[in-house]
């Protein structure tokens, strides 16, 4: 079990530097830098001298490894630098960006898994054929929609047409509620799929006959020994979505016009503000990564099988 | 075995039962108007191969088709009421407590991420027999009185901490529970070793004496069915072939198809094809043995790293003479597919020392190996696995042509064509996928692959035990004339007693990693030198039968 954690440790942490290297060399690689389009622009005035003090402090032309031996020094004590841009820490930067992301995230998630069950069980349950085919067919829907084109057909339907939602001056929770939906739908759909399939998988086992020969109800038998053997395989997805989730909240949060981490990366490209990108890339990593070791150790815990050491059992 | 009381009605009675299956297109037929009863207390056997119809007819008795299946006439009457036409909910009251089910597959037949405990107290639990503190100690004595050791342990325990046999005996604990009237007993022992099987089939007894439960026993083993059933029932394409008196089925059959099961059946046949007096002699080391194994030792390192490797096979020696038939005998953990491993040279033996053809494996490396290997090759067990299911049969038998050898693609061609009517396949078959071929094709296609490179020694790892009797007497058929006509060393790796005094010269019995008994066929079957191999002799299915002719 210790051997299994820290061969699981070793490799988030490698998965973490490697995001963080390639991040790096390809900001790097980019042609010009922050500074250059903030303090060159001509109505500020400055001479070439000034200009060549203010890279001086921020380090800016020394050498490319000394640069990444530096950074590297100051992420791993937590010290993500200055944002040229905006002139203030990036971490300060971030944790008045964060909360809203997190939110948006975490909510979206849980309504992704929840419409992912109801869409597998119910289809399971439902004893009309056409329902059945009606709600398999959801998830090859919901993957084809663009995550723009949903946020402002949301928008739209919910907003101006119905005025279920109010866009101007929306309360805290009540502004969430589209953004949310957008991005949980097409996280949603390979959700579901997966699942659907695992549920049919799981019901040809014998064990599922078994337990129907012990006189149990389909609910029965859907609820106490399909559901779980189901979800197992679907935790690994779920896991892997997560980077489909941070991809999907900087579009969301783009449509509707939220002040969160999206917002916040989609100036830092326009400006070049490599600290603030170099900043969000290895916070998605390290998000990714933790996410991902949580379903792996999660798996001992809810399948005994992976609890005992390989070669134990006879 | 049992006194049926002919006052009290039958506990089961089918009449006329025909089954249908819908494919998407239109519904075939898949059982036609069968008809038997149980008495109460009786063992009834359900005989056939597979397609015979007679898991189908099992499961609408307990109302578990599979979905596309459907009863299209007939009745299945339950002392005396017809549940043939039930919904699942009045059904769901009958399974469990009336009829419960022993299934054929232990491992995959209990619920992976759930207690035995659980998973036993949940038949009490759905029929409200139990609950508490009295829960808990039925689930207890009734593991307990399945035989199993320290019940209270196993309680907590997960269906993967459990071997084969103890998770067959929790199954059957959960289908005695509640003392049914009626147990159907799916194929029960034909996943578990002789052994073991016999253990299990005598606990079936047991309870069903003790608790006068009727058994409806349904296997294609004739010889369990000879051993165990007061009543045959031989079903044939989804028809009732013969139905009577087991005694008098075996003894007298009247059907044609039921003379050709008892005639392929191997726990039946008294005679050995092998003469015996050839086979002692071939028992004798000479210059002509083509596979000497000499003191083979196989360590692995165990994964939880205590240091103290395990030893899969402690010092194991015989020898096979060219042209004969050597059996490697033993139960799961024996250690047979191990020293089979080390002398296909897949794997670096820790020591001893093994020579093919005059050649010492360990002296081989690299290219030298893989040419080593056409002089030897496989077939395995299980011939819907070892063929790609997207390669045609020519391209599978063809396959190995191309690895050894630059023959020109109409040589290869004439010599895949003329491997493949050796071994009895049509020409049609060439461009069929595995999938549109029988187990008894496959297993062909399979001999045929493993031949087309001209070997020495073939390996035959438990190759016929997946197949139907009948089949199976095929396919041992074809494997004795390839040995005559083409000099064949055959190396045949079988859990299955029966098959192995049939076909070999000489046997190895292996326990535990270590050789206990070996020599002529005949002197170790007649005279065992262990405990061991007289306990696998005697747990042949279909002694009775012996005894009876």
């Amino acid at each position: 079990m210790s051997g299994y954690l820290l061969n699981r440790l070793g490799q988030a942490l490698f998965v973490l530097w490697a995001a963080f290297t390639i991040s790096f060399v390809l900001l790097q690689a980019m042609p010009g830098d922050a500074i250059l389009i903030k303090f060159q622009n001509p109505e500020l005035g400055l001479n070439p001298q000034q200009i060549a003090n203010i890279r001086a402090s921020y380090a800016a032309d020394s050498a490319i490894w000394v640069q990444y031996v530096q950074t590297i020094g100051r992420f791993s004590t937590g010290n993500f630098g200055y944002s040229v841009q905006a002139g203030v820490p990036v971490s300060t930067m971030l944790a008045a960006h964060l909360p809203a992301t997190l939110k948006l995230a975490s909510l979206g998630f849980v309504l992704a898994a929840v419409l992912a069950v109801a869409i597998a069980f119910v289809s399971s349950l439902t004893p009309f054929a056409w329902l059945r085919g009606a709600l398999q067919s959801v998830p090859s829907l919901f993957i084809s929609i663009p995550t723009f084109w949903l946020g402002i057909m949301l928008i739209q339907i919910f907003s101006f047409r119905l005025k279920l939602v109010p866009v101007i001056n929306p309360g805290p929770w009540q502004e969430l509620i589209l953004p949310v939906v957008t991005l949980a739908v097409p996280i949603s759909a390979p959700l579901a799929q997966v699942l659907v399939r695992n549920i049919d998988d799981v019901l040809t086992r014998p064990f599922v006959a078994v337990a129907r020969a012990k006189g149990a109800t389909r609910h029965w038998v859907l609820w106490r020994h399909v559901a779980k053997n189901a979800l197992l395989p679907t935790l690994t997805i779920a896991g892997v979505l997560f980077g489909e989730l941070i991809a999907g909240a900087v579009v969301t949060e783009t449509v509707f016009g939220l002040n969160g981490i999206g917002g916040l990366t989609e100036r830092a490209v326009g400006s070049q503000d490599a600290a603030v990108l170099q900043a969000i890339v290895v916070l998605s990593a390290l998000a990714f990564v933790v996410i991902n070791l949580i379903v792996d150790l999660l798996f001992p815990v809810l399948d005994p099988r992976l609890r005992t050491k390989a070669g134990a059992t006879a | 075995m049992s006194t049926s009381a002919a006052a009290s009605p039958p506990v089961l009675e089918v009449e006329n039962l025909s089954i249908s299956y819908h494919d998407g297109i239109a519904h075939h037929r898949a059982v036609h108007d069968v008809s038997f009863r149980i008495e109460p207390g009786e063992v009834v056997a359900l005989v056939g191969e597979s397609g015979s119809g007679k898991t189908t007819t099992a499961q609408s008795i307990i109302g578990l088709l599979q979905a596309n299946g459907r009863i299209d006439g007939g009745s299945i009457k339950l002392n005396g009421t017809d549940i043939a036409r039930w919904s699942d909910r009045q059904l769901d009251v009958v399974r469990g407590a009336k009829i419960s089910l022993v299934p054929q597959d232990p491992a995959s037949s209990l619920n992976p991420v759930k207690t035995i405990g659980a998973q036993v107290s949940e038949i009490l639990r759905i029929h409200g027999a139990a609950s508490g503190h009295a829960l808990e100690a039925q689930v207890i004595s009734l593991l307990e009185r399945v035989g199993l050791s320290e019940p209270a342990l196993r309680v907590r325990q997960y269906p993967h901490e459990l071997s084969g046999g103890m998770r067959q005996r929790v199954l059957i604990a959960i289908a005695v529970a509640l003392k049914p009237q009626l147990i159907i007993a799916d194929e029960p022992t034909s996943a578990l070793d002789v052994t073991v099987q016999r253990r299990i089939l005598d606990l079936i007894d047991e309870l069903r004496t003790e608790f006068g439960t009727s058994v409806l026993l349904v296997t294609h083993d004739l010889g369990v069915a000879a051993d165990r059933a007061d009543r045959l029932v031989v079903l044939q394409g989804g028809r009732v072939q013969e139905l009577g008196a087991t005694k008098i089925v075996l003894a007298a059959p009247r059907s044609a198809y039921t003379r050709q099961l008892i005639a392929d059946a191997p726990s039946f046949s008294a005679v050995a094809r092998k003469t015996p007096a050839t086979a002692r002699e071939k028992a004798a080391p000479s210059d002509n043995d083509v596979v000497i194994v000499d003191g083979l030792v196989q360590d692995f390192v165990r994964p939880d790293g205590d240091g103290k490797p395990f030893r899969a096979v402690d010092g194991l020696s015989f020898r096979v003479r060219r042209g004969t038939t050597h059996a490697i005998v033993g139960e799961s953990g024996s250690g047979k597919t191990t020293s089979i491993r080390a002398i296909v040279g897949f794997q670096k033996p820790t020591a001893g020392r093994i020579e093919i053809d005059g050649t010492d494996l360990s002296q081989l490396r690299g290219e030298t190996l893989r040419q080593f290997r056409r002089k030897i090759q496989l077939v395995y067990q299980n011939p819907y696995g070892s063929l790609d299911p997207r390669q045609t049969v020519f391209d599978i038998v063809a396959e190995p042509l191309l690895n050894f050898g630059r023959l020109a693609r109409p040589a290869r061609e004439a010599k895949a064509r003329a491997i493949l009517s050796r071994v009895g396949l049509p020409e049609a078959a060439l461009s069929r996928r595995p999938h549109a071929l029988s187990g008894g094709q496959r297993q062909r296609v399979a001999i045929a692959r493993a031949l087309v490179l001209d070997p020495d020694v073939v390996v035959l790892d438990e190759a016929v035990s997946a197949l139907d009797v009948t089949v199976q007497a095929r396919i041992l058929d074809l494997l004795d004339e390839l040995q005559h006509d083409l000099g064949l060393t055959y190396l045949f790796v079988s859990h299955d007693l029966a098959v192995v005094r049939q076909i070999s010269d000489t046997v190895s019995v292996l326990k535990d990693g270590r050789l206990v008994d070996g020599g002529a066929v005949e002197d170790v079957f007649e005279r065992p030198g262990s405990d061991y191999t007289r306990e696998l002799i005697n747990a042949i299915p279909g002694q009775n039968r012996a005894a009876l002719v």
